[in-house]
């Protein structure tokens, strides 16, 4: 009889008893709606164990390689430990290197702690120790690089992109939480076309996903559209530069609303470009990140343009008013 | 008697029916206006729901989900025609994907049937 731990306390599960049914009969109630597997709203995620396969149907395969499962379908074979939202522990780093790339943007990058993994793509939580005010940050790094890489837009008046821009040096001890995120780099099929965009600091999980999948031998066409409102907007252009002459399945697109775009970039609204370029997304695992807006709207051009609702993986950054 | 759900071929099938079902909606100006700002992979787990409901597959929808579910909608103009469209969706989406005609008459009945829950009457 498999035991439940969730939030300190333990839970028998009988034979023939899903997770959800288990947890109700001892009087905790998980959100739940369908009870059949269809609407993921009891979406849990094993933080020790690993739930059945059976329990995983229909999610994207991002959460699925997390550890996420359905509670009301899961009749688990084993212990697990379960929590709602992606418990983790805080963790405690020096800031080795911080550099401007334009005027509005800031690189940081921090070491790794111990027994601290990510996936390339996801993002992290930093905290201000003098009064834990919190903000998420997408890691631009991959698990191989020495350092844990973050790009911060200074946001106007914005207290935590301030403090970081102004007054954090390096040397400096730097607290955070995490990783979470479903969008990252599957390798289960490297013949794949995958199309990055994003805007500004969307940049930042961009890159690692994209240096990630080169990593791990990805053969089938990469495309990066990477947006700014005008060219000095734009940051790491030689770097990017750099590895599409490396690798030839890779193609960047610097793209400009306004102004002229750089060599080998495009002017106009980044919510059209890749379809413009691309024309079909048909089969395309696609990321996009950063702003919201544009996000969303990429996403439903994504799919009318044929790629999956399952292929689509998006990491809108909701910038905090100060 | 095996469902439509079944002899579709189950969970696969009617995820590649979500991605056709929801691109015609999406792609149709008389209805896309009810979609407008809603979070794109709840929306698609609802289709997901509904398809699997209507094909009779393993679901616990209600008839006071539906009610509950529209009711925004109603005030924003939702009406019979808006129903029709998405009905005409479903039949071209099973229709596209190879259903057989009494296959997509009895899906069809049974979305009929939530008509007027759909519409709180």
């Amino acid at each position: 009889m498999p035991t439940i731990r969730f939030e300190g306390q333990d839970y028998f599960c009988s034979s023939d008893e899903t997770v959800l049914e288990s947890l109700e009969r001892h009087g905790v109630m998980l959100p739940s709606s369908c009870k059949s597997g269809t609407c993921q709203t009891c979406l849990t995620r094993a933080l020790k164990g690993q739930p059945p396969s059976a329990a995983q149907k229909g999610l994207k395969d991002t959460l699925a390689a997390q550890n996420y499962f359905l509670a009301c379908i899961c009749k688990p074979e084993e212990d697990l430990e379960i929590g709602l939202a992606s418990v983790s522990p805080k963790y405690s780093a020096r800031l080795i290197k911080k550099d401007l790339m334009n005027e509005s943007i800031v690189r940081l990058r921090i070491e790794v702690p111990e027994d601290f993994s990510y996936q390339a793509g996801q993002f992290i939580n930093l905290i201000r120790p003098s009064d834990e005010l919190t903000r998420s940050y997408s890691l631009a790094s991959i698990s191989s690089d020495s350092f844990l890489e973050l790009h911060i837009k200074r946001v106007p008046e914005g207290r935590m992109s301030t403090w970081l821009f102004d007054t954090v040096e390096e040397g400096d001890e730097l607290s955070f939480f995490g990783p979470s995120g479903d969008c990252f780099y599957l390798p289960d099929n490297p013949e794949r076309t995958l199309l990055l965009v994003g805007a500004g600091t969307g940049l930042a999980p961009l890159h690692g996903i994209l240096r990630d999948a080169l990593e791990q031998g990805h053969k089938g066409p990469i495309h990066l559209f990477h947006a700014s409102l005008a060219a000095p907007g734009l940051y790491l252009i030689d770097e990017l530069r750099e590895i599409a002459v490396q690798f030839s399945q890779f193609k960047y697109t610097p793209c400009v609303l306004h102004g002229d775009a750089p060599e080998g970039g495009k002017q106009g609204n980044i919510v059209d470009i890749p379809g413009q370029v691309l024309g079909s997304f048909n089969g395309f695992r696609v990321y996009l990140c950063g702003d919201p807006q544009i996000v969303n709207a990429l996403r439903q051009k994504a799919f009318m343009a044929g790629t999956s609702m399952q292929d689509i993986h998006s990491d809108p950054f909701v910038f905090a008013p100060a | 008697m095996s469902s439509v759900y079944e002899q579709l071929g189950g969970e696969a099938a009617i995820n590649a029916a979500v991605d056709v079902f929801y691109r015609k909606v999406l792609g149709d100006k008389y209805v896309v206006r009810f979609f407008e700002g809603v979070d794109m992979d709840k929306q698609a787990a609802k289709q997901r729901a509904f398809l699997t409901m209507v094909t009779g597959g393993p679901n616990s929808y209600t008839g006071k989900d539906m009610r509950e579910g529209h009711r925004h909608l109603i005030k924003m103009g939702l009406d019979d025609s808006h129903f029709d469209h998405i009905l005409c969706h479903l039949r071209s989406t099973l229709a596209e994907l190879g259903v057989a005609q009494d296959l997509i008459d009895t899906v069809i009945s049974v979305a009929e049937s939530t008509r007027d829950d759909v519409l709180d009457r």
